[in-house]
């Protein structure tokens, strides 16, 4: 996973710095709030209504002895993205399947686009959407067959379910294997089948359960495309991933969830600035240009073998100061890193991000029962 | 939200269980392997009996002046055969549930607002149809093997009614089996006696050829009324008090299967 991430900032950066100096200028000359710095953030204009699509009080949840969720507090506004942040085992699954009727809470107080999920459930369901973490596509039915099939049991008539599921095989560009059977359907298409699903009843409210495990970065970049268009309509998210980049692609809120309660919450940028930030690598070609470079930046660090330079990566500012340094024939590679999940659960709870002890896999458990 | 008075979940049971029904045949067509090995299931059973047990066996059949031959033998056990059909897909439908509750659909299916039974009655609603399907295969084959019925058409549809209604019931119960199961392996074990019970009933065998113990249980065994009503049936006879305990055995089959699948259904979380 380092090394994916690795990869994709690669691929990314080229994006990045230029996003980065187009921000700059045009922060400068601006007073657009919404503007942020990271190539694709979700822009803080919510259509938030002022309501609340998921509200969860005092949510408890144990297997036997074992204690998944103990006391998760959480607002979702209507329109917004929330990620749950977390690793294996930390009860992301668990907050969602409760949150989607599938399980019911030992206690708490949990309402569910106003209604209560144990009591309402029917009106619950008739407002949701759900993308679980495990592929919820029928393989024996075709791309088509298995839209039809979600058309039938969301009760749209004849001619308006033709519409929407010829409507939603082009979106999620399924149109040429509409007709295979979803079993020969690679990783990327069976999610996207999966979400094309899950939004063939228009939910107003939709839950992803770790929406890009298990995507290559492509897949991934084209699914969060999708997430975006959807909330640009106003739809509410409730996602749970083991990634920050991903929280920090998609979520205005993220809460970080470990030991079965949320120890952080705040936007992507906030808890960002709660820990160390990434930093930028610089791949030099000769020692005369790192030694150049290195001694107008005194804040940065330079190992002369590998002929590398390291700096901080705290802003436009100082990586404008570097770019303005380098030339481009001594310099090979580029490479920006990013804080990652354990940088955050390291910096906020003290230990690293593992799978908590005992707990084996979540679903696992689950399964076992 | 007076339109949403009454829960869709209430309203929409038959245009849901169709849809699931829709579903399972789908599955079926696409899945053939399964389907070819429960309608062969029968006819294995009808060539092994007919071929080599049928000699012998017709020979000894009471009730037929000077004993019977191989021809008598194969209208004698047609009845117990159609209910092996039944018995065989109760079987693969105990299986396909199983199967399903192992995918990520069901977890789907739970979150939408639909009937939830209609997961259950698309499974019920295929097995009456590929049962009375794979009756229609096997009475072919028995009429190939010089099977000759004289019952008139009404009696066919009583039979079939019948059949129906038997299939209706004994999938109910195995629809419970697959819920119960932890494994595939097991939903395909635990539903073996139904496929075993018509040969210790008057499906094969006349039961007053068994020793006492087991032409106790054979008599009074469920699948000795429907064997005999069926018999009757297909014969022309009139079915008698056969028929009235068949049909009753059927509804508390059903019955019991259903409110025992529907505890379990609701029961299980995501699994």
């Amino acid at each position: 996973m380092v090394q994916d991430r690795h990869c994709l900032d690669c691929i990314d950066l080229g994006h990045q710095l230029m996003e980065l100096v187009t921000a700059t200028r045009s922060a400068a000359g601006s007073k657009d709030k919404g503007l942020t710095l990271t190539h694709g953030q979700p822009s803080s204009m919510v259509r938030m209504s002022g309501k609340t699509a998921i509200s969860v009080a005092g949510l408890h949840k144990g297997y036997g002895d074992h204690d998944v969720l103990t006391g998760v507090d959480l607002e979702v506004p209507e329109g917004s993205v929330y990620a749950l942040l977390g690793p294996n085992g930390s009860g992301k699954t668990t907050v969602v399947n409760i949150c989607s009727t599938l399980l019911t809470p030992d206690a708490g107080e949990i309402r569910v686009s106003g209604y209560d999920v144990q009591r309402e459930s029917d009106q619950v369901r008739r407002s949701i959407g759900v993308t679980g973490q495990f592929s919820a596509i029928d393989d024996y039915h075709t791309g088509r067959e298995n839209l039809k099939l979600m058309a039938d049991l969301n009760h749209l008539d004849r001619g308006r379910a033709k519409t929407v599921v010829e409507g939603l095989l082009e979106r999620f560009e399924l149109a040429d294997a509409a007709d295979r059977r979803a079993q020969t359907y690679s990783g990327g298409m069976k999610r996207r089948l999966d979400l094309a699903m899950t939004l063939i009843g228009s939910p107003r409210l939709i839950f992803l359960d770790e929406p890009t495990t298990g995507l290559d970065p492509r897949s991934r970049r084209e699914l969060w495309q999708i997430v975006r268009e959807q909330v640009a309509d106003g739809v509410t998210v409730l996602l749970t991933t083991q990634h920050l980049d991903e929280a920090d692609q998609l979520a205005h809120r993220v809460g970080l969830l470990d030991g079965g309660r949320i120890i952080a919450e705040g936007t992507p940028a906030q808890l960002k600035s709660r820990v160390p930030g990434g930093h930028v690598e610089v791949q030099f070609t000769n020692a005369a240009a790192l030694s150049e470079v290195a001694a107008v930046l005194p804040e940065a660090t330079s190992d002369p073998d590998a002929l590398t330079l390291r700096m901080a990566n705290d802003g436009v500012a100082s990586l404008r100061r570097l770019l303005d340094r380098l030339d481009d024939d001594a310099v090979t590679d580029l490479t920006v890193q990013s804080a990652d999940l354990d940088d955050v659960f390291l910096a906020l709870t003290g230990h690293a991000a593992e799978t908590r002890d005992g707990a084996e896999d979540e679903t696992k458990l689950e399964r076992a029962r | 939200m007076s339109a949403h008075a009454t829960p869709r979940s209430t309203t929409y049971v038959v245009r849901d269980s169709v849809t699931m029904f829709r579903r399972n045949l789908r599955h079926w067509l696409r899945y053939p392997s399964l389907a070819i090995m429960l309608v062969g299931q029968p006819i294995a059973f009808l060539l092994l009996f007919v071929y080599v047990f049928g000699g012998t066996l017709g020979a000894g059949l009471s009730g037929v002046a000077g004993g019977g031959g191989r021809g008598d033998y194969l209208v004698f056990i047609t009845p117990g055969i159609m209910v092996m059909a039944v018995a065989s897909v109760a079987l693969g439908t105990a299986i396909e549930v199983a199967l399903d509750m192992t995918g990520g659909i069901i977890a789907r299916f739970r979150t939408m607002d639909i009937a939830q039974v209609s997961v259950l009655t698309g499974h019920v609603l295929g097995a009456v149809v590929k049962t009375l399907f794979a009756v229609v295969v096997t009475l072919a084959f028995a009429l190939l093997l010089g099977y000759r019925s004289e019952a008139e058409l009404a009696d066919w549809l009583v039979t079939f009614v019948l059949l129906g209604l038997m299939a209706f019931a004994m999938t109910w119960l195995t629809v419970g089996m697959g819920l119960a199961a932890d494994s595939v392996e097991t939903a395909s074990n635990t539903p073996m006696f139904l496929v075993m019970l018509p040969f210790v009933s008057s499906g094969f065998v006349p039961t007053d050829a068994m020793p006492w113990g087991l032409r106790q249980f054979a008599e009074y065994q469920p699948f000795t009324p429907m064997i005999d009503s069926l018999r009757a049936l297909t014969s022309g006879e009139p079915a008698g008090n056969a028929l009235w305990l068949a049909v009753g055995w059927c509804v508390l089959i059903a019955v019991g299967g259903y409110l025992w699948s529907r505890r379990l259904f609701t029961k299980v979380p995501t699994k």
